[in-house]
């Protein structure tokens, strides 16, 4: 008994190792594309939709690779829209030797340090929604961005306010990167309009936003802008209007989602309105989404929240660069350097939101900037937000 | 001899508390009213007065006074909060002796069972259309269900995690308090992400709870005064002092609250005069978990959204007020939350504009913690509380 036990305990262990050795694709080699984007928490709603945008382009746009051999994979990675995630996850990338490209962040300030992991190893990050200046003026060759900058987005909404008669202002921010960062931009650009900044304030409170509304409430600015992210700023939102304020709210990409309207509701359309400065507009501005709308729609249920349609270009560059690169490469495996360099390489690349063209610093060499105003309290009606002002905008040199 | 009113059931169960919480409001509201009148008057011209015409147009004196009403009453709203939580800490204490640091999850854990069962209502369709008195209703079944399932999860903590250490050294259980509140933090954030990746909750909005009633809105001379009181703080207050007297009532008119009583007096001996001391040391957990549970609740319908980690914060500042108030004593936790609640009230409202934008509002925490340390140093047993030898 106990030798047959012993002969059968052998049998299994060789059959296990063999099977273990045969796992890898049959074939070609492995490319991994991996996305990073807050899949768990407060803003987890784009940041799933942006990982599914990228999913359906490599549903949709790897067959080029395929035919050359290579089985493509997405390796999805959740950020919590938490930098020490984002690194933490950046390492875990950078590990694996399939990964040759990066769609991601949400979060400009979970992209900035991740970034850095990338440089390190040379992966070529692709951006669908990161706005802080920082994250291309570093001049790596690896990252890019398909959207605009908040030097130029924060001028933008100051202006805005001052075309709509503002003449007092108070700003607020939620204390990160990308917060802070377009806040003093607003600011910068506000004191130059001659529109006076009643106070500029920081704060993390996700709940109570009382001891806040106090001051500003009493100082009754023309304009409250609030840099930060949708899961804060429609609390302070709904809290202000029942605070008895009834001026404008203005804010920025980062309020560009639907659950604003679930939390405020009414609170966005009371008073003189909520507008926010984006740099995505919304999905029928661009001509080639109404496929991608309904694609998506067919595999995930919903309506494609913003930024999905940034995720699926940036998951559409990656290949494409990866694809060039290994042309180049006379048909084997590219390395990471050669990606990163195919892609900042690409000439008119027609994307789903646009024709992309990157300049030597990885932004856009001509980016759309949009202010839209909340038009109806119901988050269904989210994408059918009035646009009030669209402009195209160069990057600062 | 004790005059007949004074001795009945309806003066000590209703008269006398609420005179207790009234003179604990003035008390403090006064208070602290005059300190930052004459603190704005004092500055009146000085660079801080001048700073605040440059911002918003009124000088320090207008400002304080503009906003006072509003501050009082957001101090109200917030002490109550805190004095309902406070009182789960402090009846822990006085039976045991130990501090059930688990306590900001279960108020935590009341917050989500509430909000969840008021999304569940939303879902199918009821609230939407449902008239103001009937929206109150809900409110009270939503308040309820969660005042159930917090002290049913605080029984079952105290089953599993205190009671098999009760007579380890004070350290232990206090660390097994810490340990089970990281667990239950986790598993309120493993439930609430099962169904979407998110796992904070919002507040549906029904009824007329977000209406203001206008209290005040007339024209003193120069100074136009306007108060008015958001329907979501007076159910606040108004709850909550319900609570407090039905707790009252309990604890010092009925038997059961005889044998509470007793049990924190001296264990051994109310166990040699026929009191089942496990049994009411599970009644107390239970009773402090509902309190804890029910501002749970009370928290999320003022501030709308509540995570996981919602806990935290207020239950740290729930407990500074039951130690400022006397730890182990119930009308401590009282008048420790209310002084706290408004503390930091008016804190959050001044102090930017009393340290010409240095300090922002954020640093209001500051100075409830240092008040905190400043009653510990010169009156460790709390305000209310008895000066206790050392035992031996």
């Amino acid at each position: 008994m106990k030798k047959f036990s012993l002969a059968l305990l052998s049998v299994l262990m060789i059959t296990s190792i063999l099977l273990a050795g045969c796992s890898g694709a049959s074939g070609g080699a492995v490319i991994k594309v991996a996305s990073q984007s807050p899949l768990s928490g407060g803003q987890s709603s784009v940041g799933v939709d942006i990982k599914d945008g990228a999913d359906l382009a490599l549903s949709q746009l790897s067959d080029a690779l395929k035919a050359q051999g290579f089985t493509v994979q997405l390796a999805p990675y959740d950020d919590q829209a938490n930098p020490d995630s984002g690194v933490a996850n950046a390492k875990q990338i950078v590990a694996d030797p399939t990964v040759l490209c990066v769609v991601g962040h949400y979060n400009s300030g979970v992209q900035i340090p991740s970034s850095e992991v990338y440089h390190s190893s040379q992966l070529a990050n692709v951006s669908p929604a990161n706005t802080n200046p920082k994250v291309t003026d570093r001049g790596y060759v690896e990252v890019n961005r398909i959207v605009g900058r908040d030097d130029m987005q924060g001028a933008v909404g100051a202006q805005f306010a001052s075309s709509k008669g503002a003449k007092t202002v108070y700003i607020l921010h939620d204390k990160t990167t990308y917060g802070q960062g377009i806040a003093t931009f607003f600011k910068s650009k506000s004191e130059e309009l001659g529109m006076k900044v009643l106070g500029f304030d920081g704060t993390e409170e996700k709940a109570n936003f009382d001891a806040i509304l106090t001051p500003v409430v009493s100082a009754n600015p023309d304009v409250v802008y609030f840099g930060g992210m949708f899961d804060q700023i429609a609390v302070f939102i709904k809290q202000a209007r029942q605070k008895g304020y009834k001026g404008m709210f203005l804010s920025d990409d980062g309020f560009d989602s639907p659950e604003a309207a679930k939390i405020a509701g009414s609170g966005l359309t009371d008073g003189n309105g909520t507008y926010y400065s984006t740099v995505s507009g919304p999905a029928k501005l661009y001509p080639g989404t109404a496929k991608f709308q309904t694609d998506f729609k067919a595999k995930y249920n919903h309506d494609p929240l913003p930024f999905a349609a940034q995720g699926f270009d940036s998951m559409g560059i990656c290949l494409k660069g990866i694809e060039e690169a290994t042309k180049a490469n006379g048909g084997k495996l590219p390395s990471r350097a050669q990606v990163a360099t195919a892609i900042r390489a690409l000439k008119d690349y027609q994307g789903i939101t646009g024709t992309i063209n990157f300049n030597s610093k990885g932004d856009l060499v001509q980016a759309k900037y949009f202010v839209i105003q909340v038009t109806s309290p119901s988050p269904d009606k989210w994408a059918d937000n009035t646009i009030a002002q669209t402009l195209d905008l160069q990057p600062p040199q | 001899m004790k005059h007949r009113f004074l001795a009945s059931p309806f003066y000590k169960g209703i008269i006398f508390p609420l005179a207790q919480m009234l003179a604990f409001i003035l008390g403090s509201g006064t208070v602290l009213s005059l300190i930052i009148i004459v603190l704005a008057f004092v500055l009146r011209g000085t660079a801080i007065d001048q700073a605040a015409v440059a911002k918003n147009g009124t000088d320090i004196m207008r400002y304080t006074i503009d906003n006072l009403p509003q501050v009082l009453i957001d101090g109200v709203t917030l002490g109550f909060v805190y004095a309902a939580i406070a009182l789960g800490y402090t009846m822990v204490y006085g039976v045991l002796e130990f501090i059930n640091f688990a306590h900001s999850e279960i108020f935590a854990i009341g917050a989500f069972v509430g909000v969840e069962f008021l999304i569940a209502l939303n879902n199918a369709g009821v609230l939407a259309g449902a008239s103001v008195l009937v929206s109150y209703g809900w409110l009270v079944l939503a308040i309820i269900a969660a005042m159930a399932a917090s002290g049913l999860v605080a029984v079952t903590v105290e089953r599993i995690a205190y009671r098999p250490l009760r007579n380890a050294p004070r350290l232990v259980p206090l660390i097994s308090a810490i340990g089970v509140s990281f667990f239950l933090q986790d598993a309120i954030r493993l439930v609430e992400s099962l169904t979407t990746g998110e796992f904070h909750r919002i507040i549906p909005s029904f009824g007329n709870f977000d209406d203001r009633i206008s209290l005040l809105n007339i024209t003193l001379g120069a100074f136009p005064l306007k108060i008015d009181l958001g329907v979501k703080s007076l159910w606040v207050i108004v709850a909550a002092v319900l609570m407090l007297l039905i707790l009252n009532y309990i604890v010092n008119l009925t038997k059961l609250g005889k044998a509470i009583r007793s049990v924190a007096q001296n264990q051994s001996v109310s166990s040699l005069m026929g009191i089942n001391v496990n049994q009411i040391i599970s009644l107390t957990f239970f009773i402090g978990g509902s309190l804890g549970g029910a501002a749970g609740v009370l928290y999320a319908l003022k501030f709308t959204r509540i995570d996981p980690y919602v806990g935290f914060f207020p239950g740290l500042k729930a407990f500074t007020a039951a130690v400022v108030g006397g730890i182990g004593n119930l009308t401590g936790a009282l008048l420790g939350g209310i002084v706290l609640g408004m503390l930091e009230t008016f804190a959050g409202a001044y102090l930017s504009i009393f340290t010409m934008g240095a300090f922002g509002a954020e640093y209001k925490d500051i100075l409830a913690f240092a008040i905190l340390i400043l009653v510990l140093i010169f009156r460790p047993s709390g305000l209310l509380g008895e000066q206790v030898g050392q035992k031996a």
